[in-house]
Parts: structure tokens; sequence; C-alpha cells
């Protein structure tokens, strides 16, 4: 097994500005996320996990310190690659879903390749990727609900579009942000079921946030998160 | 793809950018009707003043004219050269129009023209105008049987028929009036012994309206008693072609019905005093037998004219050298060929009648209508920018709508953004959406605009017909509907227009869409 990570951050820093106080977030966080494991980061609410995560996702900048996807630094590349990064390299879903209300089930699981295609190409390769789409879904268990629109699907079908949804475009690391938050206990066992099949199944590297420590007790990988740093994650498997 | 996707879905969601669009649609709908109606207004104004005016007009000041207008027509013709399609020549009088009308004369101040009837018609329009078919190809001074003004109802009945009919009613009543006089003088005579001295003192009594109910007889009688003697049911005087308006009113009766109210027709004898071309200025008094009646709708016009043969009106007026035998006129009308420069040749000719030698007043009918037109132009002007205006403020409008709606979505930009979609693909889906409203809301009001301005006076009528207040007055106006013509070049422009201020109100809001931050977008409940 390849051991170079495929996501890394190295020494980062991130504070923000609130009424005119810089609050720290992430002091000096170093991190690798090996291929093919699924990593959870535990920790409190404030304990900067998100804000790691938005990092590693190139949503936000970091203070200071750099993040690298498959040994290229990602955190200062242009806007495009950095677009193009989210795009297809990784793939998020987050504790809230963030499904598109104004489009169906399979809409929203197409969404990412309509975005990253053009016009033109996406309307070439459309049959495609209707297909794919289609087949990320049964991937789910939700291909019966294909047309439905997020405001007719339950919580956990949402959550379940949403991972179908980070999929589509064949992802090497996905972000999951808190996946079962919003989720009653059961619901939020099959969604991790799903998660933890698409590990095993499919090789699928997956960085979890969580703060339910049964949860991340379900990973290969846990790392504690206190204060703005990573605590030993050998030691927290351990304990 | 997923930009135009996602305006599509919010175009048919979001119904509050709709209303937004409303006054685009509005706005839009509002300037198509409006141009069209001016458009047609001035076009019909247009063709309605070009037509009764020739294209140049000479006039002479002076009150005997100019003499010899054939050497003119030479002279003018060198200087137009093949620009020049025809000529006519006229004379132009002020005068004074009497109608006898229930015994009262009423009197009315009037153009005097005449012309003459071949070239007339060459120059400019006069013969369409006319109420008589057959002196539509060509006008003839002579009264005709019947026939006037077919196609309209409640014409009276006029002609020849009609003339018949009203001498022999003035005969019979003349031959009454005196029977009765006899009989009241043979009363008399046998009542009074002074029987003489009662004329003289009935004649002192009587008022002047008394007067004018015996003058009809003496107005119906000859003016000038020739040898051979003047009946009415058979000879008419020199032909006349009045103006409509010089001897009708237009009002409306109690059912708010447009009525047409003629004070004399064709058939009738009417006076008309004008005066002299001499310099020692007298009036000339000379009786017409109106032939037929001129109606081209434009007020301005029929109201004020009335046209006579040219040669009848010189010999009145005394405009034929007795020496030479030859004639003056007062006006020169000229037409030139199609695409001429009407101003070009205007200057040419000034040029060579400078008015510090001729009396001459030389115009384009533009020159002469230049006001009017004018007026019409800035009309236009005016209400065009009033109504982009109110786009403008429907403009702000989508503005505030879309501020509204960006922040609604500001999630869902999140999302996006976290899926890949750049900055530029999220102003994008702002600036489609601000596009595609454009654009329905032009594209609804231009089919509004269209079928209204199709249908306007059915809609006119329909208005009418709720309010009871009259849209379009045809008692008013020149026309009796509404004209419009649809320019597709405004029709265009205003679409672009419209389509650029609703796309161009989306621009900021789509700015704001694009620079989110999308960690704090997604955190955004």
């Amino acid at each position: 097994m390849n051991d170079q990570p495929v996501l890394s951050a190295r020494g980062i820093y991130k504070s923000y500005q609130k009424d005119s106080i810089e609050v720290p977030v992430l002091r000096g966080v170093d991190l690798d996320i090996v291929a093919g494991r699924v990593t959870a980061m535990v920790g409190r609410s404030g304990s900067g996990k998100s804000t790691l995560m938005h990092l590693l996702a190139t949503l936000d900048y970091p203070d200071q310190g750099e993040v690298y996807f498959r040994g290229q630094r990602i955190d200062n590349a242009s806007r495009a690659a950095r677009d193009a990064y989210r795009n297809r390299d990784i793939g998020i879903i987050f504790q809230f879903y963030h499904l598109l209300p104004e489009l169906s089930a399979v809409e929203n699981v197409l969404a990412p390749l309509m975005i990253g295609r053009s016009t033109w190409e996406y309307f070439r390769h459309r049959k495609e990727a209707r297909r794919r789409a289609e087949a990320m879904l049964d991937r789910v268990g939700l291909l019966h609900r294909a047309s439905h629109k997020p405001s007719e699907l339950s919580g956990g079908e949402m959550q379940r579009t949403a991972i179908a949804r980070s999929l589509m475009t064949n992802p090497a690391v996905l972000l999951a942000d808190e996946p079962t938050g919003n989720l009653d206990a059961e619901t939020g066992a099959e969604i991790l079921k799903l998660l933890r099949g698409l590990n095993t199944d499919d090789g699928l590297t997956i960085v979890m946030i969580t703060h339910d420590d049964s949860i991340a007790a379900g990973a290969d990988t846990v790392l504690r998160m206190k204060d703005g740093r990573i605590q030993d994650g050998r030691v927290a498997l351990v304990a | 793809m997923y930009r135009w996707l996602l305006c599509l879905r919010y175009l048919r969601t979001r119904y509050i950018a709709l209303a937004s669009i409303i006054s685009v649609m509005l706005g839009v709908a509002t300037l198509i009707v409006v141009n069209s109606v001016m458009a047609g207004f001035a076009a019909e104004m247009h063709d309605r003043l070009h037509g009764l005016a020739s294209d140049i007009l000479i006039e002479c000041h002076a009150s005997g004219g100019m003499p010899d207008p054939d050497a003119h027509l030479a002279v003018i013709r060198d200087v137009l050269g093949d620009r020049m399609e025809g000529a006519s020549v006229s004379v132009h009088v002020p005068g004074m129009l009497g109608i006898e009308f229930n015994g009262q004369l009423i009197t009315r101040h009037v153009n005097l023209v005449g012309i003459d009837p071949e070239t007339y018609d060459k120059v400019s329009q006069f013969g369409r105008f006319l109420l008589h078919p057959e002196n539509q190809p060509g006008v003839s001074f002579d009264l005709r049987d019947g026939g006037y003004a077919p196609e309209r109802s409640g014409f009276p009945e006029s002609g020849w028929v009609y003339r018949r009919q009203r001498a022999a009613y003035d005969k019979l009543l003349e031959q009454e009036r005196a029977r009765i006089d006899a009989a009241v003088r043979q009363a008399r005579a046998s009542l009074t012994p002074a029987a003489d001295a009662a004329p003289t003192i009935d004649e002192a009594s009587v008022g002047p309206s008394m007067a004018m109910d015996f003058s009809s007889s003496a107005f119906v009688s000859p003016d000038s008693p020739g040898p051979k003697q003047f009946d009415p049911a058979v000879d008419q005087y020199p032909g006349i072609v009045l103006g409509i308006a010089t001897c009708s009113t237009r009002m409306r009766d109690s059912d708010h019905e447009i009525r047409d109210h003629y004070y004399c027709r064709p058939g009738d004898d009417v006076r008309m005093m004008f005066p002299n071309a001499s310099d020692n200025t007298k009036v000339v008094n000379q009786k017409f037998t109106v032939v037929d009646l001129y109606e081209s709708g434009m007020s301005e016009y029929d109201s004020t004219f009335a046209f006579v043969r040219l040669d009848q009106l010189q010999e009145f007026r005394g405009m034929i050298d007795p020496q030479s035998g030859t004639r003056s006129v007062t006006t020169v009308q000229i037409k030139l060929v199609p695409g001429a420069d009407l101003n070009v040749a205007r200057d040419d000719l000034r040029r060579r009648f400078p008015p510090d030698q001729y009396a001459f007043n030389i115009q384009t009918w533009r020159d002469m209508q230049g006001p009017l037109l004018a007026a019409v132009r800035l009309e236009t002007t005016i209400l065009n920018i009033l109504l982009f205006l109110i786009i403008a403020v429907a403009g702000f409008g989508i503005l505030a709508t879309f501020f509204m709606i960006v922040v609604e979505k500001t999630r869902d930009i999140g999302t996006l953004k976290a899926l890949g979609a750049s900055g530029a693909g999220v102003m994008s889906i702002f600036l489609s959406y601000g596009l595609l409203l454009g654009i329905v809301g032009s594209g609804v009001g231009m089919v509004g605009g269209l079928l209204f301005v199709r249908h306007i006076n059915s809609i006119a009528a329909v208005i009418e017909k709720i309010t009871g207040q009259e849209v379009f007055d045809p008692t008013v106006y020149y026309f009796n509907s509404i004209p419009t013509i649809v320019e597709p070049a405004t029709v265009a422009w205003v679409i672009v227009g419209s389509i650029a201020i609703a796309t161009t109100a989306s621009v900021l809001p789509a700015l704001r869409a694009a620079r989110m931050n999308p960690v704090r977008a997604l955190r955004f409940e």
C-alpha cells in the first residue's frame, strides 16, 4: 500500500476577526490523510475541525501553512485550479445536506458535472452523465426518488443524495462535515454504513468530522482536535 | 450549463421576480404603443400635409399677382432642370363666403383658390378629397345630377335633383307669398280708407330679421339680369367647391352619435366677396353654385378653402390684361421628382428670385408645416424619454428583488462554490437570470403592445363604452380611427434597451453573489 498521503496540511494557522479581536482557531495543524482509509476528526464545537475541513477543501485561505493534494500545493493555487480541485478531486457532504432546492435529486447529483463541463460538452455527454447519476443514486439506494425535489425527501434521503452527488466526479477524497449530525441515530447509522461500504468496496478515502466519539470509533484513524491543534492520533486510537 | 438550468428554475419558482418584470413588460408595451401611435399620427399628418401642399410653393404677395406665369414657369423649369415633375399655377385670394340658411346669411372668411383642374391635381392631392366619385379623378365645376358621397349615410340629397326641387319649392313659396300679399293688400284696402299709406309704415316697422325672411326670394333671383332670365331649375352660377367645414358643423347629438349638419350642399347657391386685382381695390361680389364639397380631414384646410376655376377667378378679379390678354396668377405650385432634395431646390429658386427684388415667398411644404411637425417630433422624443425612465424604475425594482434573491440563495451559492463553481459562474447565473427576465418581460410586453396596437380602435371603443368618455374624438382629430405604424427598428430598440436595463440592474446583485465568501455562505442560516 502506498503510504504517500493523498491530502496533507503543514503548519496551518487560521484566526477569525470577531469585533476587532483576533480569535485563533487553528494554531499549527499538521495532518496527513492516508489514501483508502476512513479518518475521523473529533473535537468539541469550536475546536476548529470545520475550519480545518474548509481549508482542506480550499473554501478558505489559511493565514499560515500549506495544504497539499497528492504532493501539489493547492492552498495558494489559482482560483481556476482550486475550483477544478473542488469540482473533480474531492467530494464534500455537509451536515445540512446543501442540496439545491430548485433541482430534483438526479439533477442535484448531476450538478458537479454541469459545473465542471461547458454547456456544449455537457450536452454532448448528457446521456452518459445521466446514466452515471442514476447509477450513483442506485448506489445510495435512492433511484426510485430520482425525480423528487429535496423538499419531498427525508433527511436521510437528502444526505444519500448529497453522497451520490459528491461521488459523481469520482473524487479521490470525500470530506464529510458531521454527516449524521442532523439525523436520528438509526438513519445516521445507515449513512455511516453506506460511507463505510464506499470505503471498503470502492476504496474511497473519507475524512469525516464528528463530535460523537462513538461514530469516530468506527474509523480507521481518529484525529482528536483540541484548542486548534491535533493531539496525537495514535494515542487517541489506543485510548 | 447549470446557470441556465438554475435561472430557468428560478424564473419558474420565484414569482416575486416575475412581479418585478411586470413593470418592464408594461414599460415595453407602453413604449411600443406610444411609438406606433405617434409614428402613425406623424405619418398620417405628413401624408395629409404633403398631399395638400405641393412640394414647393411660390407665393406672390402682390394683390395683382405675377403676370405671365408661363414665362415664370419657363425660368423655374430652367432653374430646377429635370428635378421638376410638374407645376400648377393658381390664384389665392382672401374672401368672404355668404351662405343663406333658413333665411339667415351665414358668413365665413375663406381662402378662395382659383385652380387649373388639369394640373392642380398633379402637384397636390385634390380630387380624392371631393365627395362625388366622378369628381375624384378630375373635377368638373358643373353641378352633377346626384350621387354625392355614396358611402356616407346621412348626407343630404344633393345635385341637380335637389336643386330642381328647391327651385320648384322656392317658386311655390314665392307664388304663395304673392297670393297672401295680394290678399292682405286687398283686405287692408277694403278696411282702411288710407290704404295707400299702409305699405310704407309696414316697411319701416319691420326689423332686419323680418327683412331677411323676404330676402331669400331676392337672393335666388338672378344677379345680373341678362337678356335670358336665370332659372335656378336649369341654370347654375360658376361652380365652386367648398371646404366641408366652411358649410357644415360636426357635433354630437343627444345619443352621442356624430352628426354632420350642412348649411349648404351641392346644388345650393352661395355668395363670395373678394377683392379685385386693381390697385384701387374694390370688392367683387359674385354668386357661385356649390358643385361639390372638399374634405381632406385637415380642419385647417377644410374650414378655410373654397375652390373655383382659375380662368373664371382671373376674369372676376380683372387679372387679364385687356391689351395683351396675358393672365396673372398669385401662386405657383411645383412638384419635384421623387427623391429630389426639397431644400436644395428651394434655395436654388430663392437665389433665382431673391426676396429683395421679387415679392415672392418660396417655401417647401415642410417650411409651411414646420412648427406642427416639430411639435409632434418633440412630443415623441419626450414621451420616449419618460417611458424609458419607467423601465429604468423597473430596473431598480429588479435590482432590489435580485438583492433579496441573492440573500435568500446565499446557502445555494455557497453550495455551488463548494461544488467547484467559479465566481464568474455564480455571477453569470444572476446575470443570465436578469437577461432572461428582461427577455421574458420585454417579449411579453412586445406581444402585448403589438396586440394593443393592432386592436387599438376596438380597445378605444370598449373604453369609451365603459367610461362614457371619448378616447379619440373624431370631431377634434383629423382622423376617424387611430392611425398606427409599427416600425420594426423602433420595436427592436425598445426591446434591446429594456433587456439592457434589466441586465444592468442585475449586475450589482450578481457581483455580490460572486464575491460571497463560500464558508460564510455555507454557514448562513
